[in-house]
């Protein structure tokens, strides 16, 4: 959320200047020569307001070289801040994490509220009576929330929800209640409610209109939000305004009454019934006001005063007065530009929205109506799409999804133009065939970039990857949305994909792995040195750790090779969303003892973790902070577990069914033979994941076909089944070969695992791989040996079976390695103060991370 | 590069660890008054300090990424979702719009030393 940064292009591989389209909806029209004679001489810029938009303006204004003294007058007593992100506040962001920097060189005076505009002498008075002359004076003075009338709205209780001290008010009293009301169900008033849910509250929201955030969505979407929105427990009262809010005994908010006469009980109420744009100063100078309020600017963000610029969501433009950061923004960077003497214009601005609130993808695009309109709706999964069209049903108007925005995604860039499909069709089975855009469509509208800069980028400067675009176009850094119309680009300019696996090495994985048995490489130092260029990056390294931990290269936190680790090799641990690790032990086929079991729970219960049975057959305990992995595995080590590579590219599980030993259909001893497996290839660094299981008979409770190599025991022995695969992209695995007996089975997979090893990509299921290779090939190269390479193959995986040690054990047993356990290196003590949990269902959860809100 | 002067001088400088317990091309995080800042040591021996909150999720944990370069500039990954930020000046490349802020940071003798406000 700050600057530009000035790392805009940095992304871009070739020599030439990109083409880089300004921001939003500015364009560049002549400078206008008497303009910029005028701004050389004003030397004292004055801004009122220190909000993201007067922010923006004057990073604008110090990137581009102003060379004037910039004061910024601020009401509020801190620095300026994200205002989108204030509800982060409350889950745990400090105000310093949501502070912007200080660009170098600006006098920002806080809590200094502007009371007077002397336009005749060009100065403004502050509350405390100090006077501020200006040669350009800018307003930028927000909104502020809109409190209705109505009796009982000054009780101690009532809140608003705009400033980081609104905030600290609502958590102080949320301490003291038991539930809380939010007035008004838009975009802000559910973010509310969120928040108060947050704080433990038990939480209503009452929205004068049919349904929830009125101005995005029709009343169907409405219903469905709706749904979502009381399964995470909110209470939602519709068409429901507000007759009073009553005190109890202490005077203070003890609940609302609808006009229906019920009563809604609370302590704390929240008040977000929309905003009002502050143009009170403006008022007081004489400036002109728009229709709806708010300081009336022209194409250059000028005022009727030509010294007074007013931007942010106190301006109005054209009559309309934008309350998203985008606009604001973009109103800045034209108002330093036409200071500096540019030629800069504001131009009408999208209002498409897209938001992820409370978990729920919500968007809407273009027009809320047309003549004819195409519904998709799906109760279950909580999805509504809708597209309006023109009575020929060709022109696509507009759109709103409620549950699945891909339909924002895939079609908004159509607005205005024929459809590439019909519009049941689009909706229904999920997206046009082709999506072939005239190269004018704009593809992302956070920064104003058409299809065809973004062929230009890739075809002028070579790309072959998003990266690149965004490095090139800025396409695609804002809030993201247009990122997989960018991938579609990509591979419509048939772009070639290289095999190279990054910047870094020109070859693929298999193409290191044998550069690196070859010529018996040990170090990523010299193999980068005589094979690759740069330092490599969190894409090469992983796989050379894994290329050189397969070839049996040590543990894998020893020297050089810690580094290349990525984070959860390093830590031997997953990491998980708030930055603290699980810990998975190894349950070999999943058979554990009771003492087994005990011992996991007792050190989940004296570690406060998260427990959790996995689809692994294993337990899952999450939650553990750094310094406490060590801790924890000495417990588990000296209770005889051992790591189960959760968090490796490595064998991670052998499931099993109970198989002869008990069920009565049981034809081989399923669990034995998985537990001879995962001990077999435990440790196995590999391209991917491997999974694997056994089941005692056809009829496959094991699941061993959804597995990178599954066993299905027969009368006579075992069959093996190859290129299984759940996830993302499910492939049943192949029958490789049948009735084997136990040593030839093991042979068989050896050779299998290590033929994958060695040949498959980066990140190549052997799924995949199998495809990719073609089954008839490796069965011939693995069953036939007509490469020649069988024996090798053997050997190599003897070395890896003799050679395993558990990485746990020696770890927690090498002070060296210990070390690196630790959240602070100068406070090895001091657990990580930005983890917090709160209780659920009688466990822990960590404490929600900041709510996601992106909006273009 | 975002601090002001002023509140350095005030500040002046934290000692936060020994050269050597910086492993070439792996981040550690220091508490500096109540700031999380992730240091670094490049391969060549260059100390970064940006830090330690991932913007895009977050969690405070960009001590614990991937060290790398990018076009010769060095950069660490986020381990949680693997957006490249440059040590140099904090900027993510793959969302210029974003940025960490970074420290100024030094080595006296053995000891590396960070400045903040
Ligand atoms: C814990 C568990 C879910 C659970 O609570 O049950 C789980 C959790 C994770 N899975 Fe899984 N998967 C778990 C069973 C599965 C299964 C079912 C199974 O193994 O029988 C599948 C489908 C089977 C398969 O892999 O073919 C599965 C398919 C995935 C995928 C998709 C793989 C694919 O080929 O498309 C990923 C993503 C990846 O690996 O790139 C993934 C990735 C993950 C990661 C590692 C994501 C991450 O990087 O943070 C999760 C972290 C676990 C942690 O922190 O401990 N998990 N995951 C299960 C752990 C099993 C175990 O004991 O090791
Ligand atoms: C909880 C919340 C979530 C939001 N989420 C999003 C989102 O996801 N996406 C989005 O696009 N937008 C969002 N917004 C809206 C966004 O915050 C605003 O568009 C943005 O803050 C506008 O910036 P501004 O600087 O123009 O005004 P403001 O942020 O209101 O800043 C104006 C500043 O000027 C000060 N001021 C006013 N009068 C004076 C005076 N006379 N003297 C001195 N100082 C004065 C005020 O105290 C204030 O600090 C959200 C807003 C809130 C409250
Ligand atoms: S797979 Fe066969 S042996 Fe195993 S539990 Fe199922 S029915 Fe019984
Ligand atoms: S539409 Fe491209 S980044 Fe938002």
């Amino acid at each position: 959320m700050t600057g530009e940064g000035g790392g805009g292009t940095a992304g871009c591989r070739a020599g030439t200047e990109p083409p880089r389209p300004m921001s939003g909806a500015i364009h560049r029209g002549r400078a206008d020569g008497t303009e910029g004679k005028v701004s050389a001489i004003m030397s004292r810029l004055v801004v009122v307001g220190n909000g993201p938009t007067s922010h923006r303006l004057v990073e604008a204004l110090v990137a581009k070289g102003f060379t004037g003294r910039i004061t910024v007058l601020g009401e509020e007593p801190r620095a300026a801040y994200d205002r989108v992100a204030l509800t982060s506040y409350l889950a745990g962001r400090s105000v310093e994490d949501l502070t912007y920097p200080v660009p170098e060189g600006v006098v920002p005076r806080l809590s200094s509220r502007v009371v007077d505009i002397d336009r005749r002498k060009k100065e403004v008075t502050t509350a405390d009576g100090r006077r501020e002359p200006y040669d350009v004076l800018v307003l930028a003075t927000g909104s502020s929330p809109f409190v209705p009338p109505v009796p009982g709205r000054e009780l101690d209780g009532c809140f608003t929800y705009r400033t980081i001290d609104d905030l600290d008010a609502i958590r102080e009293a949320a301490s003291a209640a038991t539930s809380g009301v939010v007035i008004g169900g838009g975009l802000l008033g559910l973010e509310a409610a969120d928040a108060l849910r947050g704080l433990g509250l038990s939480t209503h929201v009452v929205e004068m209109g049919g349904w929830l955030m009125p101005r995005q969505v029709d009343e169907g979407g409405g219903a469905v939000l709706r749904g979502h929105v009381e399964a995470l427990g909110l209470r939602v009262h519709t068409d429901a305004g507000v007759k009073e809010i009553v005190a109890g005994p202490d005077g203070r908010v003890a609940g609302l009454v609808k006009p229906d006469g019920e009563t809604v009980e609370a302590q704390i109420v929240v008040f977000s019934a929309g905003v009002r744009p502050r143009d009170e100063l403006a008022r007081q100078a004489g400036l002109e006001v728009g229709g709806r309020g708010g300081i009336a600017v022209d194409d250059r963000m000028r005022t009727a005063d030509p010294a007074i610029y007013a931007i942010g969501e106190c301006a109005s433009h054209e009559g309309v007065v934008y309350g998203l950061v985008g606009p604001c923004f973009t109103m800045a960077e034209v108002a330093a530009d036409r200071v500096l003497g540019g030629g800069a214009v504001f131009t009408r601005a999208d209002l498409s929205t897209k938001l992820k609130l409370l978990g729920v993808e919500v968007a809407q695009f273009g027009a809320m109506d047309g003549a004819l309109d195409v519904t998709f709706m799906d109760p279950v999964g909580g999805v509504y799409q809708k597209l309006f069209v023109s009575d020929d049903a060709r022109t696509l108007l507009g759109g709103i999804c409620v549950g699945d925005a891909t339909p924002y995604n895939t079609l908004k860039p159509f607005v205005g133009r024929d459809l590439p499909g019909s519009p049941s069709e689009l909706l229904f089975s999920g997206g046009p065939a082709s999506t072939e855009l005239p190269d004018d469509a704009q593809v992302c509208s956070c920064n104003n970039v058409t299809k065809g800069q973004v062929r230009a980028a890739v075809a002028d400067h070579g790309l072959t990857d998003v990266a690149g675009i965004k490095g090139c176009t800025r396409a695609g850094t804002t809030c993201g949305s247009c990122v997989p119309m960018l991938s579609q680009i990509l591979a419509k300019s048939g772009v070639e994909p290289s095999k190279a696996l990054c910047e870094h090495f020109a070859y693929s994985r298999a193409e290191l792995f044998d550069i690196v048995r070859v010529r018996a490489i040990t170090t990523f130092s010299r193999l980068i040195a005589e094979h690759g260029t740069g330092r490599g990056c969190d894409v090469c390294k992983p796989v050379v750790a894994s290329i050189l931990a397969s070839l049996g290269g040590g543990h894998i936190l020893d020297g050089e090779q810690a580094a290349l680790q990525d984070t959860n090799d390093h830590f031997l641990a997953n990491i998980q969303r708030n930055g603290t690790y699980s810990v998975v032990p190894r349950v070999p086929g999943g058979e554990i003892t009771p003492d087994g079991l005990i011992v996991i729970g007792e050190v989940a219960r004296d570690f406060g973790l998260y427990t959790k049975i996995t689809g692994g057959q294993r337990i899952d305990l999450l939650g553990a902070r750094v310094e406490q992995l060590p801790l924890i595995w000495k417990r588990l080590v000296d209770a005889g577990f051992e790591s189960g590579h959760a968090y490796g590219k490595a064998l991670r599980t052998v499931k099993s069914c109970v198989g002869s030993t008990w069920c009565r259909y049981g034809v081989q001893d399923a669990v034995g033979l998985a537990i001879a497996l995962e001990l077999r290839y435990r440790g196995l660094r590999s391209p991917h994941k491997l999974k694997s299981a056994v089941s005692g008979c056809a009829r496959e409770c094991a699941e061993a076909r959804g597995k990178d190599f599954g066993v299905i025991a027969t009368e006579r022995g075992w069959n093996l089944y190859v290129g299984g695969n759940g996830g993302f992209s499910p492939r049943h695995a192949d029958l490789f070969a049948s009735d084997l007996g136990t040593e030839e089975l093991v042979r068989v997979i050896d050779r299998f695992l290590m033929f994958y090893i060695r040949t498959a990509d980066r990140l190549q299921r052997t799924s995949a791989w199998l495809e990719a290779q073609g089954a008839a090939y490796v069965r011939e190269v693995v069953l036939e040996d007509s490469l020649g390479i069988c024996a090798d193959l053997e050997a190599q995986m003897e070395r890896h079976v003799a050679g395993y040690a558990d990485e746990w054990r020696t770890t927690i047993e090498d002070p060296e390695k210990l070390r690196r356990f630790v959240s602070f290196i100068n406070a090895p003590g001091t657990p990580d103060p930005s983890i917090a949990f709160e209780p659920q269902r009688e466990q822990v959860k960590p404490v929600l991370a900041p709510l996601e809100a992106v909006r273009s | 590069m975002t601090v002001l002067s002023e509140e350095l001088e005030q500040a002046g400088w934290t000692p936060v660890c020994s050269y050597t317990d910086l492993l070439p091309e792996r981040g550690v995080c220091a508490l500096v008054g109540g700031r999380q800042i992730a240091l670094f040591r490049a391969f060549d021996g260059t100390l970064f300090a940006i830090g330690n909150r991932d913007p895009f999720s977050g969690a405070h944990v960009l001590s614990r990424g991937i060290m790398g370069t990018r076009a010769g500039e060095p950069v660490v990954a986020s381990p949680m979702h693997k957006q490249a930020f440059s040590l140099a000046t904090g900027v993510c490349l793959d969302d210029p719009a974003t940025a960490v802020p970074t420290y100024p940071v030094r080595l006296t003798g053995e000891t590396v030393e960070v400045g903040t406000g």
